[in-house]
């Protein structure tokens, strides 16, 4: 298995799909359109295929690096080096599982420039498989930062009224931080000598001050990536305006790169730092459950609402991220992975009810179980694991990191919890306005229920939520090597400084 | 394994219905659904009975659930007296539900999603007093939750159906989070989730102290505080009982078996559950019992005077549950059981009666728009009279034996605030009498005020509605004089060792029996007069209440609005969340973080760029200016370094 470079292939696969895109002859429109579509979901798929090898490959009894490759580029100034652990296969997982939704989901909803839309999405899957498995730094930053860029033709390119003002302010905000962390990157090659991660992570011995900056020049690129409260406005207006699968994209997977960044660089390079700014994390994260709760009340806009709670939730990610214990870091890999497919599946609900009636208002809306009892049932699921109902994906997450956060600080966790209450008050408001009620809105009436190509999109995500919310074990048993392995490490590091100072 | 496909027939029953049940004849539906119940229901009995004649509990491991660090929590189902207990009321009285429904729904178009929800409903109920540890029994007790607001919201076009669904689900959401906080602290202080890892170390947690802010709190106390939220919450305890009387917008039958009989009562059965904690938890204890006497006495009280048929059957309820709450807090907890027991039959029996009653009068719900219905129902009649004998604790009818045992119990309690509810129990006896007896005067009796187009079609419900009438009716008045003793002889303590906990000081099992005559007698005095007050207020001087509610305006009007906790909420609550909502929203996202963050950014960048291109103005004379200007303080700044 090791020899096939079994990452290489999943990475440029899609690559190789956009590029065959690229270069198929000019021929009629429509032939060229449909060709298109159907080459970039079979090179997902089968991109999708090979990915279920390395799953099927992986060893999780082992807390280090697998499927590793590396080659020595650029005039041994960096290297090209790949490898996967328990926290990054599964990201590079649901990656490869979404894909083939998302270009089902864009199949007739994107009308214009269909071959440049289905290239820029496989780009955008080769970026992203790529940041999940370089262990390289530079490499890293190259996938990491390239992914703004498929992404902002995307949401630029197909998005809706305002998509270059959302686009701008999504390319602003990320640049910010990644100038940041460009610079931190140098700063440790510079100390180290190499650009290795693994490497880089046995040389590292700084001193304390440095720590504290590199971390925060780190912090602030993952913290907008995630997005953290107050950094966090940026996400609505994207979302809002990207088209249904991009918003998938943005949610399901652009957000997890931040808290990957935390859990591959903050944690493990820079312990101390981490332990230190805990206090800070916790308050932001606290905040940003809270205040996006609270303003995801009151909004209008489905999307936008969607996209206030997900910040919401990506709130309990760095709680439990930085609580350093075993239950939090699974907790909040699980809470990524589950937030990647309930938001994902929201998502897909929301274009598919868009395409019918081009409002995302939700005022608009109403009485759509009657005309559409199918989508129904499945946005009832969806919402009900976004409120993390136990017995599906999002109260797994949620119940570890707030057990986590207990043990670390009981305020904390409380404050944590009301999360609890208010994303039902959300969650339910938008359901009863838009499912229930009577219809107000004629057109409504006129809508047909799921086509079997939507259903074929709910339906495995609807089973797979509710699997993980009754047998986790299955991929807690993957993660929990490795994550049991840095919450070991950040003890060894962090022994003879005083637990955290926070109650 | 009997005890595995009791637990999963529902499901499957649900699953199956809800998938297929439009495909196929409606009435093919009604019997599969109705089976799938009946037989776990004859399973229960079975187990019951094994418990009843012997220590009979065991666990039966299912798979693992979470694994994470040393967290470890298994799906399992666990069977002991209590849960046997449990089982048999949840799946006898989802039987007749299921029964009843056939007739009561026979017009909604809409049928196999009721009936699928009522199955699932009856398999989270189910896992919920089957769990052997405190995640599965969070699982139930939300999955009881989700049937409840699917179940209220079933008439999904009317706005008060949907806003009722909403109020129960958040309610409930707030006691919850208190739920989730106790596991937190249970789990944080024992490492594990399972019931007995954390019963066996309840002594030890009392002696340890948790750190929240600046104080330090007694651990065992405040995991108890915090699952007594939870609990406060699903039984509708004062303060969190609001969304209760709400729920009647659900149709009847379900709120026959989720709001009388079972899910309200899983409250009752989490601290029966938790006995070994809260038995040790002295404060705690007292809390319940001040809190279960107000709810019984606050819930009578607007009990008196509400004219919606289901509402005052809904505060009865809500009374009747601060009833088994008292039982709990003096630590008779077998008692509190034998109430949730016999009041599961006859707060059933009201419901379905109330339902055939309005079934009868062409959906009305006001009890002043009927009377005199007695002739035309007489079926109906009797049962509901039954019913109200029961509930008011008629001499050897179910209800007599469980209240007036709770009564005794609050009596002869050590627990702080005891007296407090033994007076207050006393008084809400009265007052249950007294609304009681007013409905069923003003609905049967006195002088028929329903109107005539409505009175032309009055008629008995069909026999499916009225079978499960009668079984309640029999249970009602028997259920109490048979079990009677397995709940509360000192005789019988021994079946219940394994499932419920009791300080080896607490012996008021015993001591409930040797209470002063006046104690045992007043519950049946204070029947009496408020069944004399009823009879003199609504059918020998039918003027009287008028004239008090007009006399005593601002009384009536305070229990009329529910003492006015509705508004309060609505004013603390509701309207500021929506507007502290819109002020971050509008204020701290778009002024502060936006205004200073990307726009300001933005803004500025052409503020100066603007400033820049001023300051190419064309003329010759302003550059040479400018370079001049430039040159000379270069020049300075070479000749000051020297």
């Amino acid at each position: 298995m090791q020899s096939w470079n079994l990452l290489s292939i999943i990475t440029f696969f899609p690559l190789l799909g956009a590029l065959f895109i690229l270069l198929s002859p000019q021929q009629e429109k429509k032939i060229s359109e449909r060709n298109s579509k159907s080459l970039a979901l079979w090179t997902s798929i089968i991109t999708f295929i090979i990915s279920l090898f390395l799953l099927y490959g992986f060893d999780s009894e082992v807390s280090s690096y697998q499927f590793y490759e590396r080659v020595v580029i650029a005039n041994g100034l960096m290297t090209y080096q790949l490898g996967v652990d328990g926290i990054s296969i599964l990201f590079v997982m649901l990656t490869t599982f979404l894909m083939p939704f998302c270009i089902l989901a864009s199949w007739n909803s994107i009308k214009d420039r269909v071959e440049s839309f289905m290239i820029a999405f496989l780009v955008l899957e080769t970026l992203i498989i790529g940041t999940f498995c370089s262990l390289d730094i530079i490499l890293f930053y190259l996938f990491f930062e390239s992914v703004l860029i498929p992404m902002f033709i995307i949401i630029g390119v197909w998005g809706g009224e305002r998509k270059v003002y959302s686009a701008f302010k999504f390319f602003l905000y990320t640049l910010l931080g990644s100038v940041l962390m460009l610079a931190a990157m140098i700063y440790l090659y510079a100390h180290t000598g190499s650009t290795e991660l693994i490497v880089i992570s046995e040389n590292l011995d700084l001193k304390n001050s440095s720590q504290y900056f590199l971390w925060l020049a780190f912090f602030c690129s993952f913290a907008v990536k995630l997005p953290m409260w107050p950094v966090h406005t940026w996400l609505p207006d994207a979302h809002v305006e990207a088209p249904t699968s991009g918003s998938v994209i943005l949610a399901a997977i652009l957000l997890k790169m931040g808290g990957y960044g935390f859990l591959r660089f903050s944690l493990p390079l820079f312990p101390e730092a981490s332990h230190y700014f805990a206090p800070f994390v916790f308050t932001l994260s606290i905040i940003a459950i809270i205040y996006t709760s609270l303003v995801a009340y009151v909004q209008k806009d489905i999307k936008k609402l969607i996209a206030y709670s997900s910040v919401a939730h990506m709130g309990f990610v760095t709680l439990g991220i930085f609580t350093f214990n075993t239950q939090g870091i699974e907790g909040s890999i699980y809470q990524m992975l589950s937030h990647g497919l309930i938001s994902a599946a929201l998502f897909f609900c929301i274009g598919i009810i868009y395409d019918r009636l081009h409002t995302r208002q939700i005022k608009d809306y109403g009485g759509l179980v009657s005309i559409m009892p199918n989508f129904a049932i499945f946005f009832m699921i969806f919402t009900m694991a976004n409120v993390a109902l136990p017995g599906t994906s999002g109260f797994i997450g949620e119940f570890l990191i707030v057990i986590a956060t207990f043990s670390i600080s009981k305020i904390a966790a409380i404050f944590a919890a009301t999360g609890v209450i208010l994303s039902a008050i959300y969650g339910l408001f938008l359901y009863k306005n838009v499912v229930f009620g009577k219809i107000t809105n004629e057109t409504i009436e006129l809508l047909t229920d799921l086509t079997p190509r939507e259903k074929l999109i709910l339906f495995p995500l609807a089973f797979l939520i509710v699997f993980f919310g009754l047998f986790p074990s299955s991929i807690l048993g993957l993660i929990s090597e490795s994550s049991n392995n840095l919450s070991d490490l950040l003890d060894l590091a962090l022994l003879g400084i005083d637990p955290l100072g926070v109650k | 394994m009997a005890l595995f496909f009791l637990v999963f027939l529902p499901l499957f029953s649900a699953l199956i219905v809800g998938f297929f049940g439009n495909k196929v004849n409606i009435t093919l539906t009604h019997l599969f659904s109705c089976l799938l119940i009946i037989i776990p229901f004859f399973i229960s009995s079975y187990f019951l009975n094994k418990s009843l004649s012997g220590d009979f509990n065991f666990v039966f491991p299912l798979a693992t659930w979470i694994e994470s660090g040393d967290l470890v929590t298994k799906w399992s189902l666990k069977l002991d007296m209590l849960t046997s207990v449990m089982l048999v009321v949840v799946t006898f009285v989802s039987s007749l539900v299921h029964v009843y429904s056939i007739g009561y729904m026979s017009h909604d178009p809409n049928q196999p999603r009721f009936f699928a929800y009522l199955s699932f409903f009856t398999f989270a109920m189910l896992i919920l007093v089957t769990s052997n540890n405190f995640l599965q029994l969070f699982f139930g007790w939300e999955g009881v939750g989700l049937a409840s607001y699917l179940l209220i919201g079933f008439w999904y076009k009317k706005d008060s159906a949907n806003s009722a669904a909403i109020k129960a689900f958040v309610v409930n959401r707030v006691g919850d989070f208190g739920f989730l906080i106790g596991i937190a602290i249970l789990y944080f202080s024992t490492k594990s989730l399972d019931f007995d890892v954390i019963f066996s170390m309840a002594g030890e947690l009392s002696s340890k102290t948790i750190p929240i802010l600046f104080w330090n709190f007694n651990t065992l106390n405040m995991a108890c505080f915090f699952l007594f939220m939870g609990a406060m919450g699903k039984s509708a305890q004062l303060f969190l009982h609001t969304w209760l009387p709400d729920a009647m917008e659900g149709p009847t039958p379900v709120s026959a078996l989720i709001h009388a009989a079972t899910m309200v009562t899983a409250g009752v059965f989490l601290v029966a559950r938790c006995s070994p904690l809260f038995e040790q938890s002295e404060y705690i204890l007292s809390f319940i019992t001040i809190i279960g006497a107000s709810t019984a006495f606050f819930a009578a009280t607007v009990g008196l005077v509400q004219n919606d048929i289901k509402r005052i059957v809904a505060y009865s309820t809500c009374s009747q549950l601060g009833y088994m709450f008292v039982a709990l807090g003096s630590g008779a907890y077998q008692i509190a059981i034998f109430h949730l027991f016999t009041h599961a039959f006859f707060k059933a029996l009201l419901f379905l009666g109330s339902g055939s009653v309005i079934h009868a009068v062409s959906d009305e719900q006001d009890i002043r728009k009927m009377g005199d219905l007695y002739k035309l129902i007489p079926f109906t009649w009797i049962t509901m009279l039954i019913g109200t004998l029961a509930l008011t604790g008629f001499p050897y009818m179910s209800g007599y034996f469980s209240k007036d045992g709770i009564i005794e119990a609050a009596f002869v309690s050590h627990t702080g605030g005891h007296f407090y509810a033994f007076y207050l129990l006393v008084i809400s006896a009265l007052l249950t009498s007294f609304y009681s007896w007013r409905l069923i005067f003003l609905t049967f009796h006195g002088k028929s005020k329903v109107s005539k187009d409505v009175f032309s079609k009055i008629h008995e419900s069909p026999k499916i509605m009225l079978a499960p009438l009668l079984i309640l009716a029999l249970c009602s008045i028997f259920s109490g004089y048979i079990f009677v003793d397995y709940f509360m002889s000192h005789d019988f303590e021994f079946l219940w060792k394994s499932s419920i906990f009791l300080a080896p000081d607490n012996h008021i099992i015993e001591e409930i029996h040797h209470v002063p005559l006046w104690v045992k007698l007043s519950p049946l005095v204070m029947m009496i007069a408020g069944f004399i007050l009823s009879f003199l207020f609504y059918i020998a001087f039918p003027f009287i209440p008028g004239y008090l509610a007009k006399s005593y305006s601002p009384l009536y009007k305070f229990l009329l609005n529910k003492w006015y906790f509705d508004e309060l909420y609505n004013f603390i609550f509701v309207k500021n969340i929506k507007r502290i909502g819109e002020f971050l929203s509008s204020f701290g996202d778009k002024k502060i973080i936006d205004g200073f963050g990307p726009d300001g950014i933005a803004s500025s960048i052409s503020y100066f760029a603007k400033q820049a291109s001023r300051l190419q103005t064309g003329y010759i004379y302003h550059y040479a200016f400018a370079m001049l200007f430039g040159l000379t303080i270069f020049i300075s700044y070479f000749f000051l370094r020297g």
